[in-house]
């Protein structure tokens, strides 16, 4: 599907600046050319797709089929779902964790929202593909969602709804049903416009996430000897998932910048689980996020809430690395 | 006069759309007061999930999404 890509890439750089086949220079190039296109190509089709998707299925319809119905469990999953299809935007976890408190939806199925969202979205979605292909992708994508759904219900059933702050807890209280709800009535021709200026605003904005990642990438693939990471991080070696996590939890980058880079670790030697469990704590935690939940919660139920989702990722790092 | 306001917790989207938001008075030439909204209770009352919000004269016009200046000079 790609290949058109790599001659591309090779023509230029071995061709057109005429650098030596094999040479390092030359690798990294051709690697940063063919991955940056194949990239922003397929970003721009799933922020496209999940657009569509979006302009149809909006989030305030979720909240009011995630308040209306009574799902026997089954609302984690759903919640969990949801998650990776909206698009996340960390300044929105706020908003959207009060309207859902708002809107009667219990604690530890807002919270598998809140987990899910920023591990699976387009942008992650997109470059997965381009990075480790559909089948990886597929695995990713599932476990971040059964993440989500099971840290959403440790959560629940620890009953944090003390630790929120006072005045949510006001809103907790007064919670109901919403069924109001206004759709833009619009047809397709007319969301077009709007879901394609969305979607290019989504690639602008990661664009350079995206440059540098696969930048510092592309150095790494030609610079650093394959099995070099091996010598530290091994599959043998037991602490190594949680190290990694431990190391991804404080530091933020979206799934865009981050990346390119697991990509190179997994080249060079590390073992792809250990490599997406870091992934998924720079993405899905961060100081950042801890500061916006401040607003709602206190510093306990951030603390529990860090610790949970910390937990699942170190357990499905070991489960990654059975199964790969 | 039309009072606009701009519901947003700080994010770079919610700045583009108060810019456009200034811009669009400009272009229609009209009189209106635009107001940044930060504080999440505020914001809150109006009911919204995902932000920013363009809010004219107390109505929620659109939600979730940066509109263009022209978008939002016909809102006006």
């Amino acid at each position: 599907m790609f290949d058109w890509i790599q001659m591309l890439a090779d023509g230029l750089v071995y061709g057109l600046l005429g650098l030596e086949q094999h040479s390092r220079w030359g690798e990294a190039l051709s690697f940063f050319i063919y991955d940056s296109i194949k990239i922003l190509f397929l970003l721009m089709l799933i922020t496209s797709l999940m657009g569509i998707v979006n302009s149809y299925f909006p989030i305030d319809r979720i909240r009011n089929f995630l308040s209306r119905n009574k799902l026997y469990g089954a609302e984690y999953l759903l919640a969990s779902t949801f998650g990776a299809v909206t698009p996340f935007c960390s300044c929105s976890s706020v908003p959207l964790f009060i309207g859902f408190v708002k809107g009667g939806i219990p604690l530890g199925v807002t919270f598998a929202f809140l987990i899910t969202s920023p591990l699976v979205n387009e942008v992650a979605v997109a470059m997965f593909i381009g990075i480790f292909g559909w089948k990886t992708t597929l695995i990713y994508v599932s476990s971040g969602i059964l993440l989500g759904t099971v840290g959403g219900y440790i959560l629940g059933r620890l009953r944090l709804e003390h630790l929120l702050s006072d005045w949510v807890k006001g809103v907790l209280h007064n919670a109901q049903q919403e069924d109001a709800w206004e759709e833009e009535r619009l047809n397709f021709r007319q969301r077009l416009p709007v879901i394609g200026r969305e979607a290019i605003g989504i690639v602008k904005s990661v664009f350079w996430y995206v440059i540098v990642g696969i930048g510092i990438g592309a150095l790494m693939h030609g610079f650093i000897p394959t099995g070099f990471f091996e010598a530290w991080i091994t599959r043998d070696n037991p602490l190594a998932v949680p190290l990694a996590v431990l190391m991804g939890v404080p530091m933020y980058s979206n799934a865009a910048g981050v990346l390119p880079v697991v990509q190179v670790l997994v080249q060079k030697g590390v073992p792809l689980g250990t490599a997406l469990a870091f992934m998924m704590a720079v993405v899905g935690l961060s100081l950042p996020e801890a500061t916006l939940l401040k607003k709602v919660m206190s510093l306990k139920l951030i603390a529990i809430f860090f610790g949970v989702v910390t937990l699942c990722i170190i357990i499905s790092g070991y489960v990654f690395n059975l199964i790969f | 006069m039309q009072q606009i306001k701009i519901l947003g917790t700080g994010c770079p989207k919610c700045k583009n759309m108060e810019a456009n938001a200034r811009e669009a008075v400009k272009l229609k030439g009209v009189a209106a007061e635009i107001i940044k909204v930060e504080d999440i209770q505020e914001i809150m009352a109006y009911n919204v999930l995902s932000t920013p919000v363009l809010v004219i004269d107390e109505e929620i016009k659109i939600k979730g999404r940066v509109p263009t200046v022209e978008e939002i000079a016909q809102l006006l």
